[in-house]
C-alpha cells in the first residue's frame, strides 16, 4: 500500500453535497472571527495552507519531503526582511517570499529527485538541515533573536493590516486563494500525470513522459505554496525565527497531515487545526509537546494510517458499498 | 613553527583528530542504520534517540548505581538493545510489507517521544559525564598531543565496527542475515526463524547506536539533544555510502568526518553544511552513493 | 503401502491474493517414496508445493506430515518439522559463497548427508566452494540447491523442476543424484515436466490440471499412458 492514498470527491453523487460542505465552510470561516481569538485562527489557517501544500507533494506524487520548513521558514525570512528592512508593501513582500521558496524548491527538489521513497526523505531532510545552518550563520536572518518586529503595513498601500479584522480577511483569502490553487492542479491534466507517476512510474516513463520533470514541477509548486503560507505567517506574527527552519518544523507539517488525512484535499486542514488547537491547549499545563506530538504520531502510524478525514471516507465508501 | 598550506601544523593535526572522532561516530550510527535497513527496510529515525538513550544510561546509572564507565559500556547497549526488541516486536514488525515511509514515520515519532520525555526530566542543557581515570591525560605522539580518551574514541569505534564486519561476513548468523536481506521468505522456509532474526537485528543496530552514546558522554556531554542533529548529518552520510554496503558504510564514515574536520581549518564557515554539500554532489554525479548500486 | 503416508495432503485449497488457484488438491506420499507431479504450464505445482511449504500463507485443507498438522505451523517450523525445498527459481544467495550456500539451512533432523559426502556427491561445488554462489553455470546451481538440503536430514525433499533449461550430462548428473537418495531412502515429491528423467526414478505419477488432481497412476504406467499425457500435457 502507498502512502499516497486519495480519496477525493470523484464520485459525482458526492461532488454536489462537497460544495454544499464548502459553501458552509466558507461561511463559518467568514463568521469565525467574531466568536475565536483571530490570532489563533490566522495561526490555522497559515499552516492548513502549509500542510496543503505539503500534502500536494505526498498524496499527489506519493514523495515524502522531510524538509519543507525550509520553504515556509526560508520564506518567513523573506518576506520579513523585504517588509522590515526594505519597506515593501505587505502583499509584494509575500510575493517575494513564495518567489524565493520557489527558486529554493527548485534547487533542492532538483538533487532531491534524484532518489525515491525513504531516501528523497533522508535527503530533503538534510538539505533543509543545510538551510537551517545557513540561516544560523548569515547575516540578515539575526541568528538565534530572528527578524523581530516586521510591520504588517498597509495591504497595496490601502488597507490598514494593523486591524485584526481586516489581517484576518486577507489570511482567509490568501488561504483560500492557495488552497483553490491546489484545487487546481490536482484536477488539471498535470495532476492526472502526476496521479499516473505515483500508481505506476515505470508506466508513466514508458509512456513518454519525462516524469522527473514533472516531479520537480509538483515539488516547485508545493515550495512556492508552502512559502505562500510562510510569507503569510511572517507578516501575521511580525517575526520569523530559526523555529520555523528547522527539522522539527517539518515533522510538525507531516503530523499535521498524517493525522488529517494523506491525499484527502480537507485532512490537512482539520490536522492542522487539530495541531494547533492542541499546542495552545498544552501551553498552558507543562506536558511536553513534543512527546504528544511523538505519540500522535505512532498512533497514526499503527492504528489509522487513512487519517480522520480518510478513515471518514473510507468508512462511507464501504457503507455505501455495502447499501448498494 | 612548521605550517601546511599556510596553517599552523598542530592546528591541522587536532582537526583531522577532531574529525576523526565525528567520524567515528558517523561511522558506528550509519553501519547501525545499514544493518538494520537492509533486513527490515526500515529508516531508524530514533537512531539518534537511541545513542542519546545509551549516553543517559551510562549517566543514570552512574548517578544511581555508581556504576562506572567501564560496566556502562556493556549495561548500556543491553538496556537499550532490549528497548528496541520490545518496540521492534509490538510496533515495527506491524509495519513490515506495507510502504516503509511507515517505519520512517513510526520511528521518527517513537525519537520525538524520548527526547521530549528526556528534555522535561533533565532540561535541553547538558550533563557532565567524566572520563574514566584510566584514559585522563594525554600522550606526545611526536607531532601533537593527544587526549587518551580521543584516542581510544577512535580505536574503540574501528574495532567495533571491524566485530560488525567480521560478525556479518563470517559467521552464521551474519550468513542469515545476509540470506535473509537478500529474500528473506525463501530464508524463512529453510527453517530459520526470520522473524526472531529482524528482532535481533534491530535490537542489534540499537545497541550499537548506545555503544556509541556511552562513548560521546564524556567527550559531547550528554544532552537530550544529542542524537537529533546527529541523525540528519548520519543520513547525508549513508545517502553518500549508499545504503547496500556494510563497509561502505563504514568507510564513508571517517572520511566525511575527516573532511569535514579539514573544513575547519580552511574554510570554517563551511564546516557546519560541507556533507550536506557532499551529498548534493555525490547525487548529481552517482545518484545510488559512493557504494550504492542502482535500483 | 497400506501404512499412513509420510504426507498427507486432503483438499486443498490456495489463493494468490483474491485469485484461487488449488481447489481440493488431495496427495499422498509414503515414506521412501518418489512421488512426480506433471501438469502443463500453470497447473498449479509450484503452487502446491509452496503451499506445502507453507511460503503461500492463504491456504485450507489438510497437511499432514507424519500426523504433525503443517498448516498451522509458522513458515520456519515447517522445515523444522522434516522438509527440504529446492524452489523453482533455485535460490542461490549472490552475497554468500557456495560453502555458505550449502551450510545455510539449518539442520533439522539427524541423518543428514555430512558435507564430505556432499563434497564427494558434488565435486563440482567443492573445487568452486569459495566463489560467489550466483557466479555459478546454471547446472551447478542447480546441484547447490539440492545439496542444500540434504544436509539438514530432512527426511522429504520437494523438487521443483530440476532439470529445467539445463543441457542433457546435467540432467543426467541430477538423475543419478536422485537414485542414490533414493537408495538411501529419501523421499522425494518431484515436480517435472521431462518424462523420460522422471520415468527413471518416479514411483508414481500425480496428473494436475487447473488446481486440481486429474489423475494418479503407477510408474510402468508411464509408456501406456502416453497418448493420454500427451493430449493432457499438451507437449
Ligand atoms: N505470485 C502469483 N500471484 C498470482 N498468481 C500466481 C502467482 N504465481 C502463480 N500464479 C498463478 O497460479 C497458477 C498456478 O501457477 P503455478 O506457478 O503453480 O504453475 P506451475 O504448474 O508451477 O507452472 P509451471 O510449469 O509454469 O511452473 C497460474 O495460473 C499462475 O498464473
Ligand atoms: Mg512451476
Amino acid at each position: 500500500m502507498a502512502v499516497g492514498t486519495q480519496y477525493l470527491a470523484e464520485q459525482p453523487k458526492l461532488r454536489t453535497s462537497s460544495m454544499v460542505l464548502g459553501a458552509i465552510a466558507i461561511a463559518a470561516l467568514l463568521a469565525a472571527p467574531f466568536f475565536f481569538y483571530p490570532v489563533m485562527l490566522m495561526s490555522v489557517l497559515c499552516f492548513a495552507l502549509f500542510a496543503c501544500a505539503f500534502n500536494l507533494l505526498i498524496g499527489y506524487v506519493g514523495l515524502l519531503s522531510f524538509g519543507h520548513a525550509a520553504f515556509f521558514g526560508g520564506a518567513a525570512y523573506f518576506t520579513a526582511h523585504a517588509a522590515k528592512v526594505w519597506g515593501w508593501e505587505p502583499l509584494s513582500a509575500i510575493l517575494l517570499g513564495v518567489a524565493g521558496a520557489a527558486a529554493m524548491g527548485l534547487v533542492i527538489g532538483f538533487v532531491a529527485i534524484r532518489r525515491q521513497g525513504i531516501y528523497f526523505a533522508m535527503i530533503t531532510l538534510a538539505l533543509s538541515q543545510m538551510f537551517a545552518f545557513i540561516c544560523l550563520q548569515v547575516p540578515f536572518t539575526h541568528g538565534e533573536d530572528g527578524i523581530q518586529g516586521v510591520p504588517r503595513g498597509y495591504l497595496l498601500g490601502i488597507l490598514d493590516l494593523n486591524q485584526p479584522l481586516a489581517m484576518y480577511y486577507v489570511t482567509l483569502a490568501i488561504f483560500l486563494f492557495g488552497f483553490f490553487a491546489i484545487w487546481r492542479i490536482v484536477h488539471s491534466p498535470f495532476g492526472n500525470i502526476l496521479k499516473a507517476i505515483r500508481e505506476n512510474e515505470k508506466r508513466a516513463v514508458s509512456l513518454g513522459y519525462r516524469v522527473d520533470r514533472y516531479k520537480l514541477g509538483a515539488f516547485v509548486m508545493s515550495a512556492a505554496l508552502a512559502g505562500l503560507a510562510g510569507g503569510t505567517k511572517a507578516i501575521v506574527f511580525q517575526f520569523a525565527t530559526l523555529t520555523d527552519v528547522q527539522w522539527q518544523m517539518s515533522g510538525e507539517v507531516i503530523l499535521m497531515t498524517l493525522l488529517g488525512g494523506i491525499g484527502t484535499l480537507i485532512g490537512p486542514i482539520v490536522g492542522a487545526g487539530l495541531v494547533i488547537a492542541l499546542q495552545n491547549y498544552l501551553a498552558a499545563s507543562d506536558f511536553p509537546v513534543l512527546v504528544l506530538i511523538g505519540i500522535i504520531f505512532v498512533i497514526c502510524v499503527l492504528l489509522f494510517r487513512r487519517g480522520i478525514v480518510g478513515e471518514i471516507l473510507e468508512f462511507t465508501r464501504r457503507k455505501s458499498k455495502s447499501a448498494a | 613553527m612548521s605550517t601546511i598550506f599556510g596553517v599552523p601544523a598542530p592546528a591541522l593535526y587536532g582537526q583531522i583528530l577532531i574529525g576523526l572522532i565525528n567520524g567515528s561516530f558517523y561511522a558506528m550510527l550509519s553501519l547501525g542504520l545499514a544493518v538494520i535497513f537492509g533486513l527490515l527496510r526500515v529508516i531508524n529515525f530514533a537512531h539518534g534517540a537511541q545513542y542519546m538513550l545509551g549516553a543517559f544510561a551510562a549517566y543514570l546509572i552512574l548517578n544511581y548505581a555508581g556504576i562506572g564507565y567501564w560496566p556502562a559500556l556493556i549495561l548500556a547497549p543491553l538496556i537499550v538493545g532490549a528497548i528496541a526488541v520490545v518496540i521492534e516486536r509490538f510496533m515495527l514488525s506491524r509495519l513490515y510489507g506495507i510502504d516503509p515511509l511507515y517505519g520512517l514515520l513510526l520511528t521518527f515519532g517513537l525519537a520525538l517521544i524520548l527526547e521530549g520525555a528526556f528534555r522535561y526530566w533533565f532540561g535541553a542543557a547538558g550533563q557532565p559525564y567524566a572520563a574514566p581515570s584510566q584514559l585522563t591525560g594525554a600522550v606526545n605522539l611526536g607531532f601533537m598531543f593527544m587526549p587518551i580518551y580521543r584516542g581510544w574514541v577512535v580505536i574503540a569505534s574501528l574495532v567495533v565496527c571491524l566485530g560488525t564486519w567480521l560478525l556479518i561476513e563470517k559467521t552464521q548468523l551474519g550468513a542469515y542475515l545476509r540470506a535473509a536481506t537478500e529474500n528473506a521468505t525463501l530464508v524463512q522456509a529453510f527453517g530459520v526463524n526470520v522473524p526472531l532474526l529482524l528482532t535481533l537485528t534491530y535490537g542489534l543496530g540499537a545497541a550499537l547506536a548506545a555503544f556509541a552514546g556511552v562513548l560521546a558522554a564524556p567527550i559531547y556531554q550528554v544532552s537530550p539533544l544529542m542524537g537529533s542533529n546527529l541523525i540528519i548529518i548520519v543520513f547525508a552520510v549513508v545517502v553518500v555510502g549508499g545504503m547496500g554496503s556494510i563497509l561502505g558504510a563504514i568507510v564513508t564514515g571517517y572520511m566525511l568526518g575527516v573532511l569535514e574536520g579539514l573544513t575547519k581549518v580552511f574554510y570554517p564557515e563551511a564546516s557546519s553544511i560541507v556533507i550536506f554539500v557532499i551529498m548534493a554532489i555525490v547525487l548529481l554525479v552517482r545518484p545510488a552513493g559512493l557504494f550504492g548500486q542502482e535500483e | 503401502m497400506s501404512s499412513a503416508p509420510l504426507l498427507e495432503v486432503r483438499g486443498l485449497n490456495a489463493w494468490y491474493g483474491e485469485s484461487h488457484v488449488l481447489h481440493g488438491v488431495d496427495l499422498d506420499i509414503h515414506e521412501g517414496e518418489t512421488v512426480t507431479l506433471l501438469g502443463r504450464n500453470g497447473a498449479g505445482k509450484t503452487t502446491t508445493l509452496r503451499s506445502i511449504m507453507g511460503i503461500l500463507r492463504r491456504r485450507e485443507g489438510v497437511i499432514r506430515l507424519r500426523g504433525e498438522d503443517l498448516l498451522r505451523l509458522p513458515l520456519h517450523k515447517v522445515a523444522q518439522a522434516g522438509i527440504g525445498y529446492v524452489p523453482e527459481e533455485r535460490g542461490i544467495f549472490a552475497s554468500l559463497n557456495v560453502s555458505e550456500n550449502l551450510m545455510l539451512p539449518p539442520t533439522v533432523s539427524e541423518g543428514g548427508m555430512s558435507v564430505e559426502e556432499i563434497y564427494t556427491l558434488f565435486p563440482n561445488l567443492y573445487e568452486r566452494r569459495s566463489s560467489q554462489g550466483t557466479k555459478l553455470s546454471g547446472g551447478e546451481q542447480q546441484m547447490l540447491a539440492i545439496a542444500r538440503v540434504l544436509r539438514t536430514g530432512a527426511k522429504i525433499i520437494l523438487l521443483d523442476e530440476p532439470t529445467e533449461g539445463l543441457a542433457p550430462v546435467i540432467v543426467q548428473r541430477i538423475g543419478d543424484v536422485l537414485v542414490a537418495l533414493k537408495k538411501r531412502g529419501m523421499t522425494i515429491l518431484l515436480v517435472e515436466q521431462n518424462f523420460r528423467f522422471a520415468k527413471k526414478v518416479a514411483d508414481r505419477f500425480y496428473l494436475m490440471e487447473d488446481g486440481r488432481m486429474v489423475n494418479s497412476f503407477p510408474g510402468h504406467e508411464l509408456d501406456a499412458r502416453m497418448d493420454e499425457l500427451h493430449e493432457v500435457l499438451g507437449v
